[in-house]
């Protein structure tokens, strides 16, 4: 954590905030799911915070989205509000993909929100197209791609660096390193295991940085989103983070011990940001309470409005497979 | 008008096509490997980067998944992007982008964006380029929903169909069979656009229906000829939209005819010529006088050797044995 910086009082509970959403979102999600309220696949940020939180802090509304499976953190932090979020959850037409994505598939136009993608490493390419109709449509917006560190061993990743490189296009390459694919270490996919290296190979400029940290993220995000408008192409940005809970509901995580889960929620970023604004005089514990008071406000709407949802008419189901126009 | 008319090859209008979209909207392009300075593997984009610049005319790397993805981003970010990959045999390598994300957007989104993109690609074999570059995956591709799966049969269809195919809101493929290109015929004046609903009957017949579309329709007019010497009466349809099928048309033809040999230079199982006789058979099946047949292609990968490649393909004379053991049993 970076101690001596200061985000100031509002930004810095902004941050906090934000983070909290998200991890009080997705533990209502996980109570929710053991209650059968939620099903499919269901993967957690808890951890990974920061990340979202501090990449979106340098967007504007301009700006697209290309997220991951792993993506409420992602969709909070871009501004989807949470009744719609938990509704998809629920599979309601009220949802944001009207519950045809799940928790997995998360759309949302008016917020330039391009989809969670469930196959590790399909979104990149799409990030290069957009970022191209962008360029050539003179729009003043960058894309943010984000991806695990899982997708750097796709071809698709290379592929899409390359093309993003060559074509100097107006994209953020955010790698979530949150050290497994799954249950696979990096030491055990990577033959090169420091990734922001990687961007090198493409006359790409790339940074690592601390993924617990939001302030760093954002900071980190800022730079880069400042050297992409500046014309000089694409930015890769690589944050350091990690996954305190399983891959999904389904892993018994066999594959790490304890030890390690405990020594990094030791760098929680919620816990982290709370000290350092508390030691900074920036949050006092009036504030925290009204911070904590106002997100249980939002869930039980949020949970109120995904259960007060209604199911798309099965007489539906084919609607969509095909458009009759193109969406305005 | 008849003066008027242009003969000219299916390549040259497939280019005539592509020219006049760019001409037509300054938001399509071309983009694909080789597309530009090469002129394109099978020569169809050939001047037209020297005619519209780098912008529109977009040579890219050997990075299938990536050009495709970044022509379905493109599409959906407000472009109307033409994607060409060589042949359809290594749009093996783009298929996770057209399947998970070209044709799942739309529908998994809620109807919040579609994908207007226009993927041409070449299909089939024919010219001894052995296992790995005679594919024909059409069929495959006319399973998956959210697609419209074309194939341009004729010189009229290789010029018009895309201006339709770019003004669908949904992804188009486009698959050119490489013995077309060759082909020569005549545009008629009087034709300004095609349809990309309806299968089409390219020569009336009585006795039994040719049903098939693509590289095989000059094959199967070959064998509607002969049969002709014979005294059988063949009607070949030519599918022309593989995705969705024209039923109307299929089973119109079928009732009159009573008969019918599906042509598919795809493998026979789990083939496009296996849906076609299902559904033949689900809507027409009292009114059908004999068994249905299918003239597929050999289950093996197409071999080099040409005598073995011919022997792989379906061939007028197979046509011609198929409708002849079928319409023995007439009367």
């Amino acid at each position: 954590m970076s101690d001596d910086a200061s985000p100031g009082r509002a930004h810095g509970q902004l941050l906090l905030r934000e983070m909290l959403r998200i991890r009080r979102f997705e533990a209502r999600c996980s109570e929710l799911y053991q209650a059968g309220k939620i099903r499919g696949f269901l993967h957690l940020y808890d951890g990974e915070e920061a990340v979202s939180v501090g990449v979106m802090q340098a967007l504007g509304p301009e700006d697209a989205v290309v997220a991951t499976y792993r993506e409420h953190g992602q969709a909070l932090a871009r501004g989807i509000p949470m009744g719609p979020l938990m509704a998809e959850m629920y599979g309601k037409q009220q949802g944001c993909s009207r519950g045809r994505g799940g928790s997995m598939h998360i759309f949302d136009r008016e917020r330039h929100f391009y989809g969670g993608n469930a196959i590790v490493g399909g979104g990149l390419p799409l990030a290069v197209g957009i970022a191209l109709a962008d360029r050539r449509l003179r729009r003043p917006a960058l894309t943010a791609c984000f991806f695990g560190e899982g997708a750097v061993d796709e071809g698709a990743f290379h592929e899409s660096m390359n093309l993003a490189a060559l074509w100097s296009l107006p994209l953020l390459f955010v790698c979530e390193n949150n050290l497994y694919s799954m249950g696979t270490p990096v030491a055990l996919a990577e033959a090169e295991t420091d990734i922001a290296r990687k961007a090198r190979c493409y006359h790409m400029p790339g940074e690592a940085v601390d993924g617990m940290d939001p302030m760093a993220v954002e900071a980190a995000a800022r730079r880069a989103v400042a050297a992409i408008r500046s014309g000089s192409g694409p930015f890769f940005l690589e944050c350091r983070t990690y996954r305190f809970r399983a891959h999904s509901m389904f892993d018994a995580q066999l594959y790490r011990d304890k030890d390690e889960i405990g020594r990094w929620r030791q760098r929680d970023p919620i816990a982290g940001l709370q000290q350092q604004l508390r030691d900074q005089q920036l949050l006092g514990s009036d504030d925290l309470a009204g911070l904590e008071a106002g997100i249980e406000r939002e869930l039980a709407d949020a949970v109120a409005f995904a259960e007060a949802g209604t199911l798309e008419p099965v007489s539906d189901l084919l609607r969509f497979v095909t458009l009759d126009k193109v969406p305005q | 008008m008849s003066t008027a008319a242009q003969r000219l090859s299916y390549r040259e209008a497939c280019r005539q096509a592509i020219r006049a979209a760019i001409q037509a909207d300054e938001r399509v392009f071309l983009m694909g490997e080789d597309v530009g300075r090469y002129g394109g593997c099978y020569a169809v984009s050939k001047g037209l980067l020297d005619e519209f610049g780098p912008e529109r005319i977009v040579d890219t790397p050997l990075s299938e998944a990536a050009f495709v993805g970044a022509g379905i981003g493109a599409a959906i970010g407000g472009l109307r992007p033409i994607v060409e990959i060589m042949t359809c045999n290594f749009s093996l390598l783009a298929l996770d982008q057209i399947l998970n994300n070209a044709a799942t957007i739309p529908h998994m989104s809620g109807g919040q964006f579609s994908v207007p993109l226009v993927i041409r690609m070449a299909t089939g074999a024919g010219r001894q380029l052995a296992a790995q570059h005679s594919h024909s995956l059409e069929g495959w591709y006319a399973h998956i929903p959210g697609l419209r799966v074309l194939a341009p049969a004729t010189v009229t269809d290789a010029r018009y169909m895309l201006q339709a195919a770019l003004a669908d809101p949904n992804p188009v493929l486009v698959f050119e069979h490489i013995m077309l290109y060759a082909l020569e015929g005549e545009l008629d004046p009087g034709v300004s656009a095609v349809d990309i609903e309806h299968a089409a009957i390219r020569r009336p017949g009585r006795d039994l229906s040719l049903i098939t579309y693509g590289g095989s329709l000059p094959k199967a007019l070959s064998a509607a000829e002969l049969l002709a010497a014979e005294g059988i009466d063949a009607e070949v349809v030519d599918l022309r939209v593989l995705r969705p099928l024209d039923d109307a048309t299929i089973m119109e033809s079928v009732r009159r005819t009573r008969r019918a040999v599906v042509i598919d230079e795809g493998w026979r199982s789990g083939s496009l010529a296996a849906e076609v006789c299902t559904r033949i058979v689900e809507q027409a099946f009292y009114e059908l006088d004999a068994p249905l047949a299918r003239v597929c292609t050999e289950e093996a990968p197409i071999p080099y050797a040409k005598h073995l490649e011919d022997a792989a393909l379906p061939q007028p004379e197979k046509i011609v044995a198929a409708a002849r053991a079928l319409v023995g049993g007439r009367g």
